[in-house]
């Protein structure tokens, strides 16, 4: 089975700096680390891996500096990565990062399966796994907890939702996104520790994956960042005490007294 | 301070801390309070290849020696000396087999070891022969193309966890301690079985068993170098291990001191932090120049076994005697300076004041150790004249 999995280097700090003119999140001079999800997609690819057999690929978007995330991947046992990185990338929202994974993904052949962590720490937004998935045509499960077959052509696969889970079975290619009772990430190994030391990862821009400027970056983006600001956490809190339904109904009541929100006829 | 290690020897290192941390702290009380076998924690040490370590390249390993082996033991005793003891186990059965196998014994059995596929264990000790190893009682007598073996073994390390055991039986009475051989024994060989697991005062997350051999039948092939070799076998193989407990004692010495030094900083009595009384710094100071040495006499000393050297007995000894002496005084003086706090299970200086104990004790008692540095300088001053 060959697996692809995106991964994403995120600043490895609370108390980032954000760009006053784009309103993006700087990321020069920050230490950056793997984004703790995507650890989660490693460990459930090295799973599949284990029973399936096969090849793991490693895909991230970023700038040059983002090879020292696909080295790290190399150490915990990927077989190989892919690093697209390109000026015309940066400022990408998530339907422009969407394109170039897309890309990336495709340009490796045929990949059986997609894997993605269930988001990335510094945008939040759950978006890229799914938007792959609808850039390259393919079923996907977000959330994915477990799994409960890994056959040729077929995962079955358990689902996480507010209340259990669901039992899907997805056909492949396919692609998942993870939440972290997958399983938790092995260490690094030493031979794998040993072998990024030397791994010079493929870089491919977007001319090579075959995209115009217009479709990446900053200009491929739908999304503008109109302010960013961190909440004052400022104002006042009151304590509510009783059953749950008392408690509930109090809440209610303050909502609609303050016109946070309003109740229909 | 810095030991020079080479940049693979760091990459050791630091896997190790980032293990020890990540995988071994969080559990390390619930294993020593459940008397718990550390199998996850096991299986992560050889996703990370550590059960490589010492295997030669050409059976898949990374070709380290006693360095790469003391570096790894003592990081992951600085948490838990329990899991240090069921890895360095594993190496304890391998060395044998390392030193002594046939080309084809190392080909079967060293990837299987290397892979963490297979734990292993080295038996020699039983209930009436402790230090006294020449008198162990476990027999084998060839039958043809098998070997039949019958008796026990006590307190063996990695009891029933093991799947590759090295054991010591006699096979010709006679030859008194030249009469003794080494074998491998498989977990499921038929006639061998494991007895009680035993309860311990420290060292709790591993797992101490008896083995006990009852008409178990073996194939030929499976006996170490010679017969009438396996004192020798067990000789050198102790004499490669011993920086090993060293290591361990540095580890858990220095893990205390850790404790200690912290809780002292933040620690108030008469409205100041007991680090700035004299009396708690003084002790801290000891354990801390105590430490520092037995670690450099347990590198220098792996390094020269590493070297190639032949004559390694006295310092390999030397190499296991203080820094154990130094463990259980600075465990020891670590519950002290913690106090009341120091000897409640909510703080972990007690287990590893448990741990301590177990580093004088086996893999030759320390007294043992001091025949073996008296018996040397003998023999070199003997030369001398």
């Amino acid at each position: 089975m060959k697996i692809a999995v995106c991964i994403k280097q995120v600043p490895d700090t609370a108390n980032v700096k954000l760009d006053p003119e784009t309103h993006t999140l700087k990321r020069e001079g920050v230490e950056s680390i793997i984004n703790p999800f995507d650890l989660f997609a490693l460990e459930a690819a090295l799973r599949i891996k284990e029973q399936a057999g096969g090849e793991i690929v490693a895909v991230s978007m970023g700038p040059p500096q983002a090879e020292e995330v696909l080295k790290e991947a190399i150490g915990y046992g990927v077989d190989e990565c892919l690093l697209l990185s390109d000026r015309a990338f940066a400022g990408a929202d998530t339907w422009a990062t969407t394109a170039a994974l897309a890309a990336g993904i495709q340009s490796l052949g045929d990949v059986d399966l997609v894997v993605c962590g269930k988001q990335a720490v510094d945008g939040d937004t759950a978006q890229v796994g799914p938007g792959i998935a609808r850039r390259l045509g393919l079923p996907h499960v977000a959330f994915v907890k477990g799994f409960r077959e890994v056959a040729e052509g077929r995962l079955v696969l358990e689902r996480q939702m507010d209340d259990g889970f669901d039992v899907v079975a997805l056909p492949l290619p396919g692609l998942i996104t993870v939440v972290r009772e997958v399983g938790e990430p092995r260490p690094p190994s030493l031979k794998g520790k040993m072998r990024a030391k030397k791994y010079q990862a493929p870089v491919m821009g977007a001319a090579e994956l075959g995209l115009t400027p217009e479709q990446v970056g900053l200009a491929g983006s739908y999304t503008q960042v109109v302010k960013v600001f961190a909440p004052s956490a400022s104002g006042d809190r009151r304590m509510l005490e009783g059953t749950p339904e008392e408690t509930g109904a109090q809440v209610i009541d303050a909502l609609v007294d303050n016109q946070v929100i309003m109740l229909g006829s | 301070m810095d030991y020079f290690f080479t940049e693979e020897q760091e990459m050791i290192r630091d896997l190790c801390r980032q293990i020890a941390e990540e995988r071994i702290k969080p559990v390390r009380a619930e294993l020593d309070e459940k008397e718990q076998f550390p199998s996850e924690i096991m299986k992560a040490l050889a996703q990370a290849d550590l059960f490589q370590i010492i295997i030669p390249e050409e059976y898949g390993g990374l070709g380290g020696g006693c360095l790469e082996n003391c570096i790894a033991v003592e990081e992951l005793s600085r948490a838990c000396c329990g899991v240090s003891t069921s890895y360095a186990a594993s190496f304890l059965g391998a060395y044998p087999i390392l030193l002594y196998g046939s080309e084809e014994q190392k080909q079967e059995y060293l990837p299987l070891i290397g892979s963490g596929d297979e734990y292993c264990a080295f038996a020699l000790t039983e209930s009436a022969s402790g230090s006294d190893a020449g008198s162990i009682a476990t027999e084998a007598k060839k039958d043809g193309d098998e070997y039949v073996l019958n008796g026990s073994k006590q307190w063996i390390t990695n009891g029933g966890e093991a799947g590759i055991y090295t054991v010591v039986a006699i096979t010709d009475r006679s030859k008194g301690p030249r009469g003794a051989s080494a074998f491998i024994v498989r977990d499921g060989d038929p006639g061998f079985s494991v007895g009680k697991k035993e309860t311990k005062l420290g060292i709790r997350a591993s797992a101490t068993a008896e083995l006990i051999f009852n008409d178990c039948r073996i194939p030929a092939s499976r006996l170490l170098g010679r017969e009438g070799l396996g004192f020798v076998v067990a000789m050198r193989t102790f004499d490669k291990s011993r920086p090993g407990v060293g290591a361990q004692a540095v580890g858990v010495a220095a893990g205390s001191l850790d404790e200690a030094a912290a809780f002292a900083r933040t620690r108030k009595q008469f409205g100041k932090p007991i680090i700035t009384f004299q009396a708690v710094a003084h002790m801290l100071a000891d354990m801390a120049t105590e430490i520092e040495a037995a670690r450099a006499l347990v590198y220098a000393t792996a390094r020269y076994i590493d070297s190639g050297a032949k004559d390694f007995s006295k310092v390999s000894a030397m190499a296991k005697v203080f820094p154990s002496d130094v463990a259980m005084r600075a465990t020891t003086n670590a519950v002290q300076i913690l106090g009341g706090h120091g000897y409640m299970r909510d703080y972990p200086v007690e287990k590893m004041m448990r741990d301590a104990k177990i580093l004088q004790i086996y893999e030759g008692t320390n007294q043992i150790q001091r025949n073996v540095i008296g018996q040397e300088l003998n023999k070199e001053y003997g030369r001398k004249k």
